[in-house]
């Protein structure tokens, strides 16, 4: 638990903050409706109802402008770039942009529903008070209709006993606004779900897209101007503690109490969301700009289990080690862009994606490459954006563990190393690498069997056999391979991709790895990076915690997962 | 978009239009609203839409999550046979069941909601799509004792391979047949 702080405290921090302003803003939006004079007999009708939902709308306000800066990823990737001088857990916070993003959403839902129940409450309220024939003050408020001589201070939206809440409700600009978003944010939702997210990855965008509905309607929800408090002349003239308990005399002309005066509440949801609206127009505009500068495609490889390797220049364009690109291909489809993680070194000529068939998309654009057409399809490429594996040249002991496809980011990393060893740079603070690759087949293994042959030549020349140090684990294998396997028990270099480091089989045993690790240097900072499954994330951030030691100048371990 | 299974989108908006239209329903009974009543049936049908939602239905490629819990509701789901496999049924059921709450405000939200739900299992019914149990797979027992292989018949202290050699059926079935290991060499013990 001591460690897991130690790593996020940055988060906790930006979280609790996040909470705690939440709760203050409802408590004082509440507070103000419950007690304000202004209110006084808007809450004569409504009851406690009325701060209930004003005070969560207050929130909803908050929370939809917090919901779209991390979704900014230019805007995102700019605060990390230029946070570089900060240490690493202050960059953290900047990974976790998606999982902030679900949270303030789930918020918005559930304000959402405070905010619709206590305005179901209000507008019942508002239609029996209407009806009501008691003579009571509601009735008389009530009765304050929108034709009097003074002008449009009436209180009551519902102006006559026979309207239904269900017909207030459609023809007043607040209601049908309020709808209309609900449903487009209930959309949102359904389509965001997790299991529906993964699988039909197109459906959750376009959907998704309904939020610029949800945003016109949020803006415009206010305008009727139907929360209605007593206007400041009225409440100097006639202030309801004096006249509340004469109303039945407001209109004898000798009483001092007239009247009372109400004006509606501005719409002021705008001058919450104006800015982050803003922020994301920019933001999508800047996508646009960077997607039509051209993309010269160099180089096409098809490896084999359906790989597609893609290798392009753009002008202008410069990435680091481990960042991701959105590609889209407009003879695909015209609007969808999907992400992908840079395979190549920063040192290199080109930038290289290699692209697995995972989907309709995927699977199209393979398929278009394979056919050789003699125009090429053209490709348009954002970014570059980027994400933790920026972070493990800072780390003295990296601890860089692939699984399967997950295993692109460290490529990148591992070419850039190559590079950089031939140059001799000296400015790279990791002295050692343990680089786990765990795969399912065999045929996956082909692409980057060429990149560990040259860097075993590479660190046998340069005398640094120990500076990186791999396995490779395949989980599915069968009798047939393993007994291959046996039989070739002898030779010097694997049967399997015809390296020296021979394939282990089935899944590492994580705790002896570790153990190795933690003895081996004793008071380094080791940085773990996985782009895998949750499940091996939770054993490795398990591990993490277990062999990190309570001394912080001693061996800590320090997790990091990619998610896309 | 051609791979997108309608259905699975459709439970999970069913599903939330269930949920909706419980918490309109219990607002106006509890609140007594005018016309109340549509408020109780709401939560009924709400109670309904949600068990019949809840057991995700089995994807068409690859592996489906269930959902926590669904094999019992599964078990019952399955019982209805056609009227809970086919689409249709439930694009109509779930129009039907949506039209009395939306003479409420309060449920009005979980009508909209699962008339959209209705559209899309609509969508997906004329995309020929089916409800599929997720069967729980039988659990592979060991078989017990199926890997213990016979016991070595010929254990040593075997004579030379010479003596191995002459073919004697009689002897071999006789060892082969198990009980106390009879030496084709006598053994004696040397003590000194």
């Amino acid at each position: 638990m001591g460690n897991w702080l130690a790593n996020h405290w940055l988060s906790v921090l930006f979280l609790v903050s996040w909470l705690g302003l939440n709760i203050f803003l409802f408590v004082y939006a509440f507070l103000n409706y419950e007690k304000s004079d202004k209110y006084y007999y808007t809450r004569e009708i409504l009851g406690t109802t009325l701060a209930f939902a004003r005070a969560s709308a207050f929130c909803l306000n908050f929370n939809n402008m917090m919901i779209l800066i991390p979704v900014c990823r230019n805007l995102l990737s700019f605060l990390r770039g230029t946070c570089s001088f900060c240490n690493r857990t202050l960059r953290k916070p900047l990974d976790h942009n998606l999982i902030f993003h679900k949270l303030v959403a789930y918020m918005i839902c559930v304000f959402t529903a405070i905010h619709v129940i206590a305005h179901l409450f209000n507008f019942e309220r508002y239609s029996r008070s209407q009806q009501a024939m008691d003579g009571s003050l509601a009735s008389v408020l009530s009765s304050l209709s929108h034709h009097e001589k003074e002008g449009d201070s009436w209180l009551n939206p519902i102006q006559s006993p026979n309207t239904t809440v269900l017909y207030a409700t459609f023809t007043s600009v607040a209601g049908l606004t309020g709808v209309i978003a609900t449903i487009a944010l209930v959309l949102m939702v359904t389509s965001a779900m997790e299991f529906i997210r993964r699988n039909y990855f197109e459906l959750f965008w376009y959907t998704h897209h309904l939020f610029i509905v949800y945003i016109i309607c949020l803006g415009t929800h206010g305008l009727g101007g139907i929360v209605r408090g007593q206007t400041e002349e009225s409440m100097g003239e006639s202030h309801p503690y004096n006249c509340s308990s004469s109303f039945l005399e407001w209109d004898k002309h000798e009483w001092s109490c007239t009247r009372p005066h109400f004006v509606g509440h501005p719409p002021e949801s705008w001058k919450w969301i104006l800015a982050p609206i803003t922020l994301y127009i920019f933001e999508r505009m800047l996508r646009f700009y960077r997607s039509q500068q051209k993309v010269v495609i160099t180089k096409v490889v098809i490896h084999p289990s359906k790989v597609l390797e893609l290798q392009m220049r753009k002008r202008g364009f410069s990435m680091e080690v481990g960042q991701y690109i959105f590609v889209n291909c407009p003879s695909i489809s015209f609007l969808e862009w999907h992400p992908f993680t840079l395979t190549s070194a920063p040192e290199e000529e080109f930038f290289s994606i290699h692209i697995r068939a995972a989907g309709d998309w995927t699977e199209n654009l393979i398929r278009a490459f394979e056919q050789q057409h003699s125009p090429m399809p053209r490709i348009e490429v954002d970014g570059p954006f980027g994400t933790v594996s920026e972070d493990v040249f800072q780390y003295e002991v990296a601890v860089l563990v692939g699984a399967g496809i997950g295993v692109t980011p460290f490529a990148s990393i591992l070419k850039s190393i190559w590079y950089k060893f031939q140059r001799a740079d000296n400015k790279l603070k990791t002295q050692k690498i343990y680089f786990y690759w765990i795969c399912r087949e065999t045929g996956a293994f082909a692409w980057f069997n060429t990149l560990l042959n040259s860097l075993e030549q590479e660190m046998e020349e340069l005398g640094k056999m120990d500076f990186l140090n791999y396995r490779l684990f395949l989980t599915g294998w069968d009798n047939n391979i393993a007994g291959h396997a046996a039989l070739n028990f002898d030779k010097t270099t694997d049967i399997l991709t015809g390296l020296k480091q021979k394939t282990s089989f089935g899944r590492p045993m994580w705790d002896n790895e570790f153990s190795r690790i933690a003895a081996a240097h004793p008071k380094a900072a080791v940085g773990v990076f996985l782009c895998g499954p949750r499940t091996l994330a939770k054993s490795l951030r398990k591990c993490c915690q277990r062999y990190s030691s309570l001394d912080p100048r001693k061996v800590q371990f320090y997790f990091n997962k990619e998610t896309f | 978009m051609g791979q997108i299974e309608w259905a699975m989108w459709a439970n999970e908006q069913a599903l939330a239009s269930g949920l909706i239209l419980i918490t309109g329903g219990i607002v106006a009974t509890a609140g007594r609203f005018t016309q109340w009543y549509f408020g109780a049936y709401s939560i009924a049908a709400g109670v309904l839409i949600c068990l019949l939602e809840y057991p995700r239905g089995k994807r068409k490629k690859g592996s489906t999550m269930e959902r926590c819990g669904q094999k019992y509701l599964t078990t019952v789901v399955k019982l209805f046979g056609p009227l809970t496999r086919n689409y249709y049924v439930r694009a109509v059921l779930h129009f039907l069941l949506s039209v009395p709450a939306g003479f409420l405000l309060a449920t009005i939200l979980g009508t909209v909601c699962l008339v959209i739900a209705s559209v899309i299992y609509l969508l997906a019914a004329i995309r020929g799509e089916q409800w599929t149990p997720i069967e729980p797979k039988p659990k592979e027992r060991p078989q017990v004792g199926g890997t213990i292989k016979q016991p070595p018949t010929n254990p040593p202290p075997r004579p030379p391979v010479e003596a191995r050699k002459k073919p004697s059926v009689d002897e071999e079935e006789a060892a082969s047949a198990g009980g106390p290991q009879v030496n084709p060499i006598p053994v004696t013990d040397e003590v000194v």
